[in-house]
């Protein structure tokens, strides 16, 4: 399936890379596999080769199965350098894992990513539970480099693996009553040492919502790799949400519920601090939030003399692909 | 001078941690936001030190060592040092040295106007450590001080703002705190004070 992403901040495929070499590299590999000389490591061939300083992890087979025939680049933005791996495996708010930086990638490796089912119900024709491979089983797997911004003001470029969210959406065909999309993240205390503190302030488990058309939207992806990869648990494996013009928290991680819903959902942020976090939380410069200016951003990595900061974009950039979804609402009440 | 040893030791350890910082941000270990980190861990140090400041005197009447107080001066002088470097950081690292965009910062977001009226107190009671100024001020010096238990709440308040997710780290000082501020009402006090003298009647009864 094709999906077209107009935009004049992107390159498109040929010229990030000559075609020719492009080709050739892609056979190359094919060969490799074919032959069985990296068989078994086929995630390992495809991630050491794109991108430095990745970190190889196994795979489960459809993903190595996909990721042969991955549409590579399927978006990427000018002008930007891609984080390091190690930054964006490192650096993470994933507060089922604790409430620092660091606390996801030392803790998320409690977490058990495979099997993986997703619970879809609510207003759709058959509410049953999937397995993950079943759910991405149709699509073919696309590269897609998005900005991500953080409501606390720090962004990085990551390159994710995944599937549009709108065609999952067309496969479990959801009724029209369904007008907003409700997503829950795994709740397992056992596995989550965060979630066991005595002062945590969220009530698990983690919630977010979209709106249809924003759901429906060809940027919004559902993700279940990054760096030519599967995603790390800190980073929310195996299936994540990643909406590019939204803060981060939007991207809700290690989904294991999504529900077709008629009210817009309460999500996690909002029932804690309303007047901060809003249900849309789109990126937006000149909405001013209570604990952080969003009108400029750290874009890391940055070094102690140079913390590269830069002027936050509205949408984060990708206004022109996706400002038609709000043209009807006042952004600074609608936040 | 009296105990020379103990107070150089105490500066060592107290100006070495934010030069150790440094390093690590040098070495690229403070990971991809080092100036944030430093930012933080130089709030979170000016606190800590606070609160050592505020442990001293109640240290000293619980094991009647005058050691504690010897170094009471010094540790307050450093909560100021590292609430500067703290301030420093936040300016040059996190508002990117806009200063014209401080004003707005004030106004907005409340937490940055407490610290910054925390940081006033702490700037006053460094200006008025010195022996001269506590002889100028004679008795009013005493009053003047009383400032630092209106700043510890200040910097309690400020560090709860930033709190995202879990409060436990913050609930940590807070109990602490809440413990110093205890034992200076009077009857505690004395109740530690004699805690020791009783002490001293077991040590002897011991004997």
């Amino acid at each position: 399936m094709l999906i077209k992403i107009p935009a004049s901040g992107e390159c498109r495929e040929p010229e990030v890379t000559a075609e020719a070499a492009y080709l050739n590299r892609r056979q190359v590999l094919r060969g490799l596999v074919c032959s069985g000389a990296v068989a078994g490591l086929p995630s390992f061939a495809e991630a050491s080769e794109r991108y430095s300083g990745v970190t190889t992890a196994p795979a489960p087979e459809w993903f190595a199965d996909k990721l042969t025939n991955a549409r590579w680049q399927a978006v990427a933005p000018e002008g930007e350098a891609i984080t390091p791996f190690a930054d964006a495996s490192q650096y993470n708010n994933f507060y089922e894992f604790g409430p620092n930086k660091a606390d996801p990638a030392r803790h998320a490796s409690a977490l058990k990513v495979e099997p993986w089912t997703v619970l879809i119900d609510g207003e759709v024709d058959q509410p049953r539970r999937y397995a993950l491979e079943d759910l991405c089983s149709e699509s073919q797997l696309e590269e897609r480099i998005y900005r991500l911004r953080c409501v606390e003001a720090w962004s990085m470029v990551i390159p994710w693996l995944g599937v549009p969210l709108a065609q999952l959406i067309r496969q479990v065909q959801p009724h029209s009553s369904a007008k907003f999309i409700r997503f829950e993240t795994a709740y397992r205390p056992e596995e989550m040492r965060g979630t066991r503190s005595g002062f945590g302030l969220i009530d698990w488990p983690y919630v977010e919502g979209l709106r249809m058309d924003e759901a429906m939207h060809p940027l919004t992806l559902l993700a279940v790799g990054m760096y030519g990869r599967t995603l790390p648990n800190q980073n929310g494996a195996p299936l994540r949400l990643v909406v590019p013009w939204k803060y981060g928290f939007k991207s809700i991680k290690s989904i294991v519920r999504i529900s077709f819903v008629r009210e817009q959902p309460t999500t996690t942020w909002q029932s804690m601090a309303p007047q901060e976090y809003g249900f849309y939380a789109n990126v937006n410069p000149k909405v001013s939030h209570p604990r952080w200016s969003q009108a400029r951003e750290r874009r890391l990595p940055g070094s102690l003399f140079s913390p590269n900061l830069r002027d936050t974009l509205l949408f984060n950039g990708y206004a022109e692909q996706v400002a038609g979804l709000y043209s009807s609402m006042d952004l600074s009440k609608d936040y | 001078m009296r105990y020379p040893l103990w107070r150089s030791a105490v500066f060592a350890c107290v100006a070495s941690q934010p030069l150790y910082w440094l390093y690590l941000a040098w070495q690229f270990a403070l990971g991809p936001d080092p100036g944030k980190v430093l930012v933080d861990s130089l709030g979170e140090g000016a606190l800590v030190l606070l609160l050592l400041t505020l442990s001293m005197t109640p240290l000293q009447r619980l094991t009647g060592w005058a050691g504690w107080l010897a170094v009471r001066r010094q540790l307050g002088l450093w909560c100021f040092t590292y609430a500067l470097l703290h301030l420093t950081g936040y300016l040059y690292f996190l508002l990117g040295g806009e200063f014209s965009r401080l004003g707005e910062e004030l106004r907005e977001r409340p937490y940055i106007l407490v610290g910054g009226l925390g940081f006033v107190g702490l700037t006053v009671l460094a200006m008025t450590s010195s022996r001269w100024s506590m002889r100028r001020l004679g008795r009013r010096w005493k009053k003047v001080h009383g400032l630092v238990y209106l700043i510890v709440i200040l910097a309690l308040l400020h560090m709860l703002w930033v709190v995202r997710a879990d409060a436990g780290r913050w609930a940590f000082y807070a109990g602490i705190a809440a413990a110093l501020l205890l034992l200076r009402i009077p009857v505690v006090s004395a109740a530690l004070a004699s805690v020791r003298s009783g002490r001293n009647k077991v040590g002897i009864k011991l004997k």
